[in-house]
């Protein structure tokens, strides 16, 4: 059983900086992690053993997280307003077309193990506003459907829609202009 | 009826969320043959969920 305790409490580096992608408050981020030990060290959903302990830990993880959403937007006052689409008026034309055409970034599996791009998109989501991430997050990092994000957070698909769509436009602008590509670098 | 670029990142961009209609997808196909910058744009979307994949690890 204190061999448990160990495997488990060894997690927790790795759950802190899962939950710390999703919650931008470190206290948070802490107490949803805090929460996930006591819950499986209480047993509360018992390990079989089928998966690994760390997939059993996320999981668990995961629903703390969402919580923790889901109180703060119960707690928030402001109601979020329609997002207004045209701040993605100066991306485009008159005619609708980009006035900046999106690059290629090369071979994907070749730019996925570049730790230069990763590190970009890290910097790229800190700097996206906090109701975009949170929305953004939900949908790609724990991969919550939009039905689902929509109920948490308490919007219209649409404004989800928006949210995500924002948040996509506005990672892709970034990582394209502070992204150094490899084939640019000196050897 | 061609989209727009701006109507294909939009497009593209909720086929990572909701299935897109029969009429929707032959249009943004449509785009995507004649547009680079589209294709390049929902290939970096493509990308940017798999990269988040690996953020925690």
């Amino acid at each position: 059983m204190d061999d448990f305790r160990a495997q488990v409490e060894s997690e927790r580096p790795y759950l802190l900086r899962f939950a710390s992608l999703q919650l931008r408050d470190r206290h948070a981020a802490e107490d949803a992690v805090q929460e996930t030990l006591l819950a499986a060290l209480a047993g509360e959903t018992g390990f079989v053993g089928r998966s690994s302990l760390r997939t059993w830990l996320t999981g668990i993880l995961k629903h703390k997280i969402v919580d923790a959403i889901r109180r703060a937007a119960r707690d928030s006052t402001v109601l979020p307003g329609e997002p207004d689409m045209a701040e993605f008026d100066a991306l485009f034309d008159k005619r609708g077309h980009w006035q900046e055409p999106p690059s290629t970034w090369g071979n994907p599996d070749q730019t996925l193990d570049d730790k230069q791009f990763l590190a970009a998109l890290k910097t790229c989501l800190e700097r996206l506003p906090a109701k975009t991430a949170e929305v953004f997050m939900l949908r790609e990092h724990l991969g919550y459907e939009t039905a689902e994000i929509c109920k948490v957070l308490a919007v219209t698909p649409t404004h989800c829609w928006v949210l995500l769509y924002r948040a996509r436009m506005a990672l892709r602008a970034c990582l394209e202009e502070s992204w150094s590509r490899p084939w640019t670098r000196k050897k | 009826m061609i989209l727009s670029c701006r109507e294909a990142t939009r497009l593209a961009s909720q086929g990572l969320d909701r299935p897109l209609s029969f009429g929707e997808r032959v249009r943004l196909r449509v785009h995507l043959a004649i547009c680079s910058g589209c294709t390049n744009f929902s290939r970096q979307l493509a990308l940017v969920r798999r990269a988040v994949q690996r953020l925690a690890s």
